[in-house]
């Protein structure tokens, strides 16, 4: 091992001028091993659209423009600006709820002037997290009793909103989000084990409030094969893709559940089970290397972070970030209900590769403006 | 959040909190990635076979490609059924829209009627192979065509797909020889193989064209093809391409079939030439006919009420089913039995008067003489078709006698050897009347036997071969069309025989009737003897068949009758006598007098063996390959 390479690289990653310009080079390398190897999978899975690719990178692009803005942005004002932004978006989500737009049964935009449109929803997952952190700021940790219910409403009523109306992927991520951050600021273990043990009778309470379709969709997962070219296309098209892949793959380009558009949404939702087909396990090992690398710097960042908030908010967007990753990898492979999750930052599209982006450049500033010890 | 309520915080112990907390979430997620990495080592892993065999199921499909059918030529090369390619628009279901979708969306392109929608749709409801295409609408118009070609990529699961379909130069005159091809129903799917008309259009429906399908029709090819989620083929990846069908040689000539059929004029009738030294159908005509390639293009209800109500009967293939009375034409054949069973002789002789009489005061069975013939031998019975002399050797014999001799020459049974549906026709016997009407057999039932009439009913096609085995002087073949297949001889194995020997107990009877029925024609009283002045010579024998019984009394007045229930008129006559190239039977319905099927089959006659056809048939001549 060339370990003055390896010396020479943090010394790199210490420069002064990142410093200045608040970059945390690591997290910014593994962003971009992520996103390269995101838009490698994504010409193929778009059935080598050149142009597509291009409006990803620019999407990418513009994310990146988002992480590094906010990073300029001390922490500090983050967290006067979290009570505010909370309510002003509660409010925004109350909007929605009565005159959004959206589709298919769905309202999920605010339509603005100029035929723009604005999904609060979204920015609630940023938003989300700051509200606790900021209510834990201030009080010492581990929380109370009182103050852990009062946490559990602030997460429950935006959850809630956005899952009326109706956007399960959404709500679930704006509510892990919170519960994450209530997590990293030492909720008790009875109360965790508590809560484990009330997650049946939970989802007993959900199936009496969840849509026909959403409860298609929990049985279309339990049982695919009941309505294969109907609701069960999906899942049976990319399990097959997944695992005909085998350990290898075979070979990029060379997926015939993919490029023979078997496998549907290939680009969006559904583009690790390409990736798996192309590439096999290894392929899909080696992307989540590059996952683990970017959780492994926001982690360290949240252990090392300045103060309460910063810990908690960083804490969070990354374990939020996984669970994105999770949920969709879970989904596409049959582990979990099709709830519509991308693969974050490698899934084609939406308003999702920017906020999440956004959450990245938190991180940065929170590890860039901390005061030189 | 004010800061009175402030308490002693122990940031330290805060942030190492916080600190584990993050230890545990990390713990956590390397958990949970080993949940995803260990779902899909068994997906990856141990699945793998299952979802790789899934996988190559999805892309690759097995195409069958019909094969080529083969063709039906003349005995001269002529092509009788031909190929053609037609575009035809074929649905795969699993990828097109639901079916009214489908209507929508097709009906501003193509017309395409009720009929083939609900074909349509009873073909989605049967057992097909999944993806592979349902014919909507076949032959398209050029215009239809191209109209469609444009709009096909808005249009999934629909496509153009080019087949071969079949086409009849000649139409109506070789219908019901030939037989025609039609659309595969689900019917016609239980008696072949269904893996093997996957893809296919046409299966024969009736003629020739059903009788020898399996041979005409080949074995279809299969390619394995990659397609996409579409249904659209990608690529090929192994392929085994169709055996083309059989092409089939006839013994039929063309040019003699056209003129036969032509020469039936406006009436409604049939003609069956034969080859008496094999058994081949030089010409089998009914007429009227009809153009058989409606039923390949997909005969509209209309045109086919038309046709079924047509009270010419134009679907009816008289030459195989036509049940009519041999009349006349039955003598020689009667006459041959008289002598086999000793019930005449060519020496004896016989007063024929106007009538004959069972019984004195008995009925009176009229001869078609009103005066009679006089003293006549058995010769003289042909020449001149005695009737009386016929009444009372019938009732001689009996029925069982003429019912053993007349069943050597095929009457009674179905001996033609490659064709289905030809009708057995009624040779009477004891048991038979027993059987149907409960009565014994009268001795005036043998008497009307003995002219052809009476209970006896008998297809063209029956008479034709019993006059070719007179022409062969017993030597028997069952009739049949196909002389080769491929180059290679016909075989019909699937049948009892092919031909026999009818045995005499004096052969030369075969002879003595061949020169009575020449005299037919040369004999000044021969009833045939319009039909002199030929170079060769002519043996032939004609036939009235009545239409019903008259009355007793009752005369016949050929003008105040309805034509309906003019006599046919028949003739069997094969030539050159001595050693016969070919033997035809004609039938006229209700043409009255025997003169007209006799002149056809002396055109017929000058037409085969002199190639003496008028100029417009030398048309046939330029077709052949």
């Amino acid at each position: 091992m060339n370990w003055q390479f390896y010396h020479r690289f943090i010394a790199f990653t210490n420069a002064r001028l990142w410093r200045l310009t608040h970059v945390d080079v690591l997290l910014l390398v593994a962003l971009l091993i992520l996103m390269s190897g995101g838009l490698f999978v994504l010409y193929s899975a778009s059935g080598q659209d050149v142009a597509m690719v291009e409006r990803q990178v620019l999407r990418l692009g513009i994310g990146m423009v988002t992480c590094l803005g906010l990073a300029q942005l001390p922490p500090k004002y983050m967290r006067r600006a979290s009570p505010f932004l909370f309510v002003v978006l509660v409010g925004l989500l109350a909007c929605v709820l009565l005159f959004g737009v959206g589709a298919k049964g769905a309202q999920r935009w605010l339509a603005l002037p100029g035929g723009l449109r604005f999904q609060p929803s979204e920015i609630m997952k940023i938003v989300m997290p700051m509200m606790v952190a900021w209510y834990f700021a201030n009080r010492p940790l581990p929380p109370s009793f009182k103050e852990i219910v009062t946490v559990l409403v602030i997460i429950a009523v935006p959850s809630l909103m956005v899952a009326k109306q109706p956007d399960l992927g959404t709500a679930l991520l704006v509510g892990v989000s919170g519960i994450f951050a209530l997590f990293l600021a030492g909720l008790g273990w009875r109360y965790i084990i508590g809560a484990a043990a009330a997650v049946p009778v939970a989802a007993y309470g959900l199936w009496q409030v969840m849509r026909d379709y959403q409860k298609q969709r929990v049985l279309t997962f339990l049982d695919p094969e009941s309505d294969p070219l109907g609701s069960g296309w999906n899942i049976i098209q990319s399990k097959t893709a997944i695992g005909s892949g085998g350990l290898h793959g075979k070979g990029y380009l060379e997926g015939t559940q993919a490029q023979l558009n078997f496998l549907p949404e290939s680009h969006t939702d559904f583009i690790i089970a390409v990736l798996a087909e192309e590439f096999g396990m290894i392929g899909c090992a080696l992307l989540m290397c590059a996952y683990l690398l970017v959780i492994a710097r926001g982690l360290y960042i949240a252990a090392y972070a300045e103060d309460n908030y910063a810990r908690l908010l960083a804490g969070s967007i990354t374990l939020t970030f996984f669970v994105y990753m999770f949920v969709n990898i879970g989904m596409v492979s049959g582990i979990l209900p099709v709830v519509g999750v991308p693969l974050p930052l490698v899934s084609y599209g939406g308003t999702s590769i920017i906020t999440i982006m956004a959450t990245f450049g938190i991180l940065m500033s929170i590890q860039t403006h901390k005061r030189a010890r | 959040m004010g800061k009175h309520h402030q308490v002693f915080r122990n940031y330290r112990q805060e942030h190492s909190l916080t600190k584990r907390r993050v230890v545990v979430a990390a713990a956590f997620v390397l958990f949970m990635v080993g949940v995803l990495m260990a779902r899909l080592f068994y997906l990856q892993v141990m699945e793998y076979e299952l979802y790789q065999t899934k996988a190559n199921d999805n892309r690759v499909m097995l195409v069958t490609e019909p094969p080529p059918r083969g063709l039906i030529y003349d005995r001269n090369g002529v092509v009788l059924a031909d190929n053609r390619p037609i575009h035809s628009l074929t649905v795969i279901p699993e990828r097109a829209a639901s079916l009214p979708e489908l209507k929508a969306a097709l009906s501003p392109i193509v017309d395409i009627s009720e009929e083939d929608w609900s074909e349509y749709e009873s073909k989605l409801k049967e057992y097909r192979r999944p993806y592979q295409s349902i014919t909507l609408k076949s032959q398209l118009s050029d215009d239809e065509w191209s109209k469609v070609s444009v709009d096909l990529y808005k249009l999934d699961g629909v496509q153009v797909e080019a087949q071969l379909t079949r086409y009849y130069p000649y139409g109506e005159a070789f219908a019901h020889a030939i037989g025609y091809v039609g659309r595969i129903t689900s019917r016609d799917l239980e008696r072949v193989d269904r893996m093997a008309y996957q893809g296919a259009l046409f299966i024969g429906k009736t003629g020739v064209e059903e009788y020898y399908e399996s041979t005409l029709f080949g074995k279809p090819g299969i390619s394995k093809v990659e397609v996409n989620a579409r249904g659209r083929i990608m690529s090929e990846i192994e392929r085994q391409n169709p055996t083309p069908g059989k092409d089939l040689h006839l013994y039929m000539d063309a040019r003699l079939q056209q003129y036969a059929y032509d020469l039936l004029g406006n009436y409604k009738g049939a003609v069956v030439a034969i080859d008496p030294n094999n058994g081949g159908v030089l010409a089998m005509v009914s007429k009227p006919g009809f153009d058989p390639n409606l039923f390949v293009r997909g005969i509209s209800v209309d045109q086919y009420a038309e046709l079924r109500d047509d009270k010419r009967l134009p679907l009816f293939n008289r030459a195989l089913r036509g049940g009519y009375p041999p009349a006349s034409t039955i003598k020689p054949f009667m006459g041959l039995a008289g002598l086999e069973y000793g019930f005449s002789s060519w020496s004896e002789t016989y007063y024929a008067r106007g009538y004959y009489q069972i019984n004195p005061n008995g009925r009176r069975y009229r001869d078609w003489k009103r005066g009679g013939h006089g003293w006549i031998d058995l010769e003289r019975s042909i020449i001149e078709s005695v009737d009386t002399y016929y009444y009372q050797l019938a009732h001689k014999m009996g029925i069982t006698p003429i019912h053993t001799f007349l069943s050597k020459f095929g009457y009674g049974q179905s001996s033609i050897l490659d064709l289905n549906g030809a009708s057995k026709g009624l040779l009477p016997s004891n048991e038979w009347k027993k059987a149907r009407y409960k009565e014994p057999w009268y001795p005036g039932d043998s008497v009307n036997v003995g002219i052809g009439q009476g209970f006896m009913v008998a297809t063209p096609i029956q008479i034709a071969t019993a006059n070719a085995a007179m022409a062969a002087r017993g030597h028997m073949y069952y009739p049949r069309m196909v002389n080769e297949v491929d180059n290679a001889p016909a075989t019909f194995e699937g049948n009892e025989g092919v031909e026999h020997e009818i045995v005499l107990k004096d052969q030369r009877n075969w002879e003595r009737m061949v020169r009575a029925m020449e005299k037919v024609i040369t004999d000044a009283r021969g009833t045939g003897r319009r039909l002199q002045g030929t170079e060769y010579t002519i043996a032939g024998k004609t036939g009235t068949g009545q239409v019903f019984s008259l009355a007793d009394d009752q005369e016949y007045d050929a003008d105040s009758l309805d034509k309906r229930l003019h006599d046919h008129a028949l003739f069997i006559g094969f030539a050159p006598a001595e050693k016969p190239k070919i033997a035809v039977f004609a039938i006229f319905e209700n043409g009255g007098s025997s003169s007209k099927p006799a002149d056809l089959t002396k055109a017929l006659f000058d037409a085969y063996l002199y190639d003496d056809y008028p100029q417009e048939y030398d048309y046939f001549e330029e077709q052949r390959r």
